[in-house]
């Protein structure tokens, strides 16, 4: 123990709040994202009843059909495309923190640039599914 | 008295005709169990930095005023502070910046409070003896001349080297609040620094030490801690970084088992 805490008569030791992200944005911004990881496994769970659906046939698939129809359902998922949505844009973001140096051992790039691949092809993406979705594919 | 002498002399540069209430933490540790906030009122100048209130109030309203200060140009990292409830350099934010008021000025967020504005710094030296932020050489050769080192071997690590422990980052650090023992982020920044260095061995030495839960893989990439750098130092990306090295150290040593680390 240093000399000059023998002689001191108290401190006081902070303790956080269990609502700590609540105090600023970015906080609450990064319990949103880590958040958004449970929405987008269930996304996850979808894609995998669909495509088992598709491989028991017909009846199978309009069940899950009907099943995707329940207003509830549209709701849900409306809510969990948001938070993928959100949570892989900040996965995006997260490129120039991690995948920059490695590359050119450097952090040479600007942030926007390094994360811009991921965008782009985001878009692309979404163009191809919504020729796709009109029947233009 | 002096301060007083000083504007005298300085004439109407930066005097806006008003004033602004600081709301600073106070904290006896003879007579207090916890802080509370005192209220001073302080003329709002376009040419002073939150410090400089403070000065004021130290001054001209309550000499009992504790707080760290020294070179009042962002250097030596010793007035960190948190200004509404972020942390901040005083002595880099503009008074102005955080009118019209009031301004709530604490001690650092996640630290032991001593007195006032004044946080126990012995934890912080800890971690940062603890990443042996110092360079390593496995040969014990002992140089008769410097290490020669590249410009382009320089830039590798210079960004981390720019540190000026002012702590800004614990405070910012959720991680650091909820587990102390969380080494944080200019702690790795600094062991990252010396992993990067051409001239250093030691990184296998350091990653036994820090590839530990309480070291890298307690960050959970928040990122704060790079928001509020004032040296733009960027810790988060400097553990991310740390992380993958040590992921790939890991893999390598289950391929090549013979291999030296």
């Amino acid at each position: 123990m240093p000399q000059y805490k023998v002689y001191q008569p108290a401190t006081y030791r902070p303790r956080m709040s269990p609502y700590w992200f609540f105090d600023r944005w970015p906080y609450l911004k990064f319990m949103i994202r880590e958040t958004s990881s449970v929405f987008a496994a269930y996304w996850a769970v979808v894609m995998l009843a669909q495509i088992r659906s598709i491989r028991h046939g017909a009846w199978a698939y309009a069940r899950f059909e009907h099943w995707l129809s329940n207003p509830l359902i549209i709701i849900l998922n409306a809510v969990a495309l948001l938070f993928v949505a959100f949570h892989a844009v900040t996965w995006f973001m997260l490129v120039p923190r991690v995948f920059v140096r490695q590359m050119t051992g450097s952090g040479a790039i600007p942030d926007e640039l390094a994360a811009a691949p991921n965008f782009g092809a985001w878009i692309v993406a979404s163009i191809v599914v919504g020729l796709f979705l009109v029947g233009a594919i | 008295m002096e301060t007083s002498s000083t504007n005298a002399q300085s004439g109407a540069i930066g005097i806006l005709d008003e004033t602004i209430v600081l709301e600073i933490a106070r904290f006896h540790p003879e007579k207090d169990t916890e802080p509370s906030y005192d209220s001073f009122e302080v003329p709002l100048r376009s040419d002073w930095m939150v410090l400089d209130a403070l000065n004021y109030v130290k001054d001209h309203l309550d000499g009992s005023l504790a707080y760290r200060w020294s070179c009042r140009m962002g250097i030596c990292g010793s007035c960190g502070m948190m200004v509404n409830g972020v942390p901040r350099l005083t002595c880099e934010t503009l008074l102005t910046s955080v009118a019209p008021g009031p301004v709530r000025i604490g001690p650092l967020d996640h630290f032991t409070v001593v007195k006032d504005l004044v946080i126990e710094m012995d934890e912080f030296m800890g971690k940062l003896q603890k990443v042996r932020p110092w360079i390593v050489r496995k040969d014990n050769y002992q140089p008769k001349r410097e290490f020669i080192q590249t410009p382009a071997q320089l830039e590798v690590f210079k960004q981390y080297s720019l540190c000026i422990n002012c702590m800004l980052c614990y405070a910012a650090c959720p991680v650091f609040g909820l587990d102390p023992s969380f080494t944080g982020p200019a702690a790795l920044a600094l062991a990252e620094r010396y992993n990067l260095d051409s001239r250093d061995q030691g990184a296998a030495e350091r990653t036994d030490i820090l590839s530990q839960h309480d070291g890298i893989w307690d960050c959970t990439v928040i990122g704060e801690c790079s928001e509020v750098c004032p040296k733009h130092v960027d810790p988060s990306m400097a553990i991310q970084q740390y992380k993958i090295d040590a992921t790939k150290d890991w893999f390598k040593t289950w391929l090549m088992p013979w291999g030296n680390k």
